[in-house]
C-alpha cells in the first residue's frame, strides 16, 4: 500500500488532467485539481519554514560552527512570520473600515512591506548585481580557452552588447543605410531575429520532449524518483 | 592585529567619520525620508513617501532606519568581492529568514486563506479578513481532499508516517505532469514547429524580396543543425557530424547573446544600486 497507493494517484490525477483537455465534462474537475496543486505549494512554504526552524534551531542547541548566524536567521524568520500573519499595522481597507483584519498585508508602510522594501528588495538585487563581476571574470576564462565554440559566443555577446547601446550606434554610424545589417545595431536585429530565434526555437522544442516524455514516465509509474531515494 | 584586520577597521572608522562628517554638514539629509498623510476614507491615519521640500512633509524614523539598513546591507553584500566575511554572512542570514518567512505569510494569506479556507469555512473567512466574500457562498466538501492532503505532508516530521507524506506528493507531481504534457506539446513543440515553416521565397508587393528570403532560409537551416545537434540516435560523423558542428555555432550565437542580455541586466542591477547609494541614501548627486 504504501509503495503503490502513490502510483495509483499520480496515474489518476495525471490521466484526468490529461483527459480534461479533451472531454469538456472533466473541465471543472481539471480546474479544482489546479486550485488543490496551489493549495498543496502553498503548504509546502509551510514545510519549507518548519524545516527552517527545525535546522536552524538544532545548530543553536548543539551550538555548532556559525550558530550566531542561525540565530539571527531564526529571529528575522520569526518576526517576519509573526508581523505577516498579524498584519501588524495594517489599516482596514477603505471599502471594509469595520474589519480590523482586512486590508492588504503587504500595504504600504506596514511592517512587513518594511522589510520587503528594506530588506528582502536591496539584498536580492546586490546579489544579482555582484554577479556582473564574475560575468566579467567568466567571459575572460572563456576568452582563454581559444577554440571556436568561445569565440563564437564573446564575439556575439561583443556585437550584442554595443548594438544595444549608443556606443554601437555610434561607431558605426558611417555605414551607409543599405547596408544597415553590418552595423552594431543592425547586427544585432539580425542575430536575435535568426540565429537566437532558431536556437531558443530548437532548446524549446528539446525541453518539450523531455518534459512529455518525463511527465508520461511519471503518470505510468516508470519514473518513481519523486517518491524518494528508496524507490 | 594582522595588517588585514588593521587595513579593515581603518576603513570601518574612516567611512564612519565620513558619515558623520556629511550627515552634520549636508543640506539634503543623508538618507532621510520624508512622509506626508494619505487622505484615507476611514479613521485610521496612513502615510506616503514626497520629497523633503513638500509642505505637508514629516520627517519619518521609521522609514529612515529602513534606508540605512538598505544601505548597510547593501554594502555588506558588496563586502563579499573583496572574501567572505561576517557582515555578508549576517546579511544572508537575515535574508534566509526574512524572505522565508515573507514567502509563507505570502501563501498563507494568498493561497491558505484565499482558495482553502474560502471554500471550508466561508462565513469565518468572510467575518474575519474578506469581508468582500460572497454572502451566498457555500461550503465546498471537495476542499477538504486537499486539506487532508496538507496534514499528510507534514506527517514528514513524523518518522513512523512518513510514508503518508508521499501521498500529497504523488499528487502534486502527476498533476502537473498531466497538465504539462499535452499544454507543453501543444504550446512548445507544435507551435515552434509550425513557426519554423515559413516561406523561403519571400515576395513583397509582387516583387523577390532577397532579405526576408535570406533571413527564412537561415531561420530553418539554423532550427534544422541545432536539432540535428540534439539527435544523439545517430553518431555525429561525416556530413551529419558537420551539420551538427553548425548547429553547435548556432547555440553558441545564442548563448552569446543570452550572455549579453544577462551581463546589461546585472549591469542596470548594479547601477540602480549605486543611485540607491549615491542618491537616496548619500544625497551626493541630484535625483
Amino acid at each position: 500500500m504504501r509503495n503503490v497507493v502513490p502510483l495509483v494517484i499520480a496515474f489518476v490525477a495525471g490521466v484526468t488532467m490529461m483527459l480534461a483537455l479533451f472531454v469538456p465534462v472533466l473541465q471543472p474537475l481539471q480546474e479544482r485539481a489546479s486550485v488543490w496543486f496551489i493549495i498543496l505549494a502553498a503548504i509546502a512554504f509551510l514545510i519549507g519554514g518548519t524545516n527552517l526552524l527545525l535546522h536552524h534551531a538544532r545548530k543553536i542547541a548543539q551550538q555548532e560552527a556559525g550558530w550566531g548566524f542561525s540565530a539571527v536567521t531564526l529571529v528575522s524568520f520569526f518576526i517576519t512570520v509573526f508581523v505577516g500573519l498579524a498584519k501588524w499595522g495594517v489599516p482596514p481597507s477603505d471599502a471594509y473600515p469595520n474589519h480590523p483584519w482586512s486590508g492588504n498585508y503587504i500595504t504600504e508602510g506596514a511592517p512587513l512591506w518594511w522589510l520587503y522594501q528594506y530588506i528582502i528588495d536591496p539584498v536580492t538585487s546586490t546579489m544579482f548585481a555582484l554577479l556582473s563581476f564574475y560575468v566579467a571574470s567568466a567571459a575572460y576564462r572563456a576568452f582563454r580557452a581559444k577554440n571556436t565554440e568561445a569565440m563564437i559566443l564573446l564575439g556575439t555577446a561583443f556585437i550584442v552588447l554595443l548594438g544595444r547601446c549608443s556606443a554601437g550606434t555610434f561607431l558605426t554610424s558611417w555605414v551607409p543605410e543599405s547596408l544597415e545589417a553590418l552595423t552594431f545595431p543592425g547586427a544585432t536585429a539580425v542575430i536575435m531575429a535568426v540565429f537566437t530565434t532558431a536556437g531558443q526555437r530548437a532548446i524549446m522544442i528539446g525541453i518539450s520532449l523531455g518534459v512529455a516524455a518525463i511527465s508520461l514516465r511519471i503518470i505510468l509509474g516508470l519514473d518513481r524518483s519523486y517518491l524518494g531515494a528508496d524507490e | 592585529m594582522t595588517r588585514e584586520l588593521m587595513i579593515s577597521w581603518f576603513l570601518l572608522i574612516a567611512g564612519g567619520i565620513g558619515l558623520v562628517v556629511l550627515s552634520a554638514t549636508s543640506e539634503k539629509g543623508v538618507g532621510t525620508i520624508y512622509v506626508k498623510p494619505v487622505p484615507a476614507a476611514n479613521q485610521v491615519q496612513t502615510w506616503t513617501e514626497t520629497q523633503r521640500t513638500d509642505s505637508a512633509a514629516v520627517f519619518s524614523p521609521y522609514r529612515t532606519a529602513g534606508v540605512w539598513l538598505a544601505a548597510f546591507l547593501t554594502l555588506a553584500v558588496f563586502s563579499y568581492l573583496y572574501k567572505d566575511n561576517v557582515f555578508y554572512k549576517l546579511a544572508e542570514s537575515m535574508i534566509v529568514g526574512v524572505s522565508a518567512g515573507y514567502y509563507l505569510v505570502a501563501n498563507f494569506w494568498d493561497s491558505i486563506v484565499a482558495l482553502l479556507m474560502t471554500e471550508l469555512t466561508p462565513q469565518l473567512v468572510r467575518n474575519w479578513a474578506l469581508p468582500s466574500l460572497s454572502e451566498t457562498k457555500t461550503v465546498d466538501p471537495w476542499f477538504l481532499v486537499p486539506l487532508v492532503l496538507s496534514l499528510f505532508l507534514f506527517c514528514r516530521f513524523v518518522p513512523r508516517l512518513s510514508w503518508l507524506a508521499r501521498w500529497p506528493l504523488a499528487f502534486v507531481v502527476g498533476t502537473f505532469a498531466g497538465l504539462r504534457l499535452v499544454s507543453i506539446l501543444d504550446a512548445d513543440f507544435i507551435s515552434q514547429i509550425r513557426s519554423t515553416i515559413v516561406p523561403l521565397i519571400v515576395l513583397t508587393n509582387g516583387s523577390f524580396n532577397v532579405w526576408a528570403s535570406i533571413r527564412n532560409l537561415g531561420l530553418l537551416l539554423s532550427v534544422v543543425t541545432c536539432l540535428a545537434y540534439f539527435f544523439f540516435s545517430v553518431p555525429h560523423q561525416g556530413l551529419f557530424g558537420k551539420v551538427s558542428r553548425v548547429g553547435v555555432w548556432v547555440l553558441m550565437i545564442t548563448f552569446g547573446a543570452s550572455f549579453a542580455f544577462t551581463v546589461m541586466g546585472r549591469i542596470t542591477l548594479l547601477t540602480r544600486r549605486f543611485e540607491f547609494l549615491f542618491i537616496d541614501w548619500l544625497r551626493l548627486i541630484d535625483p
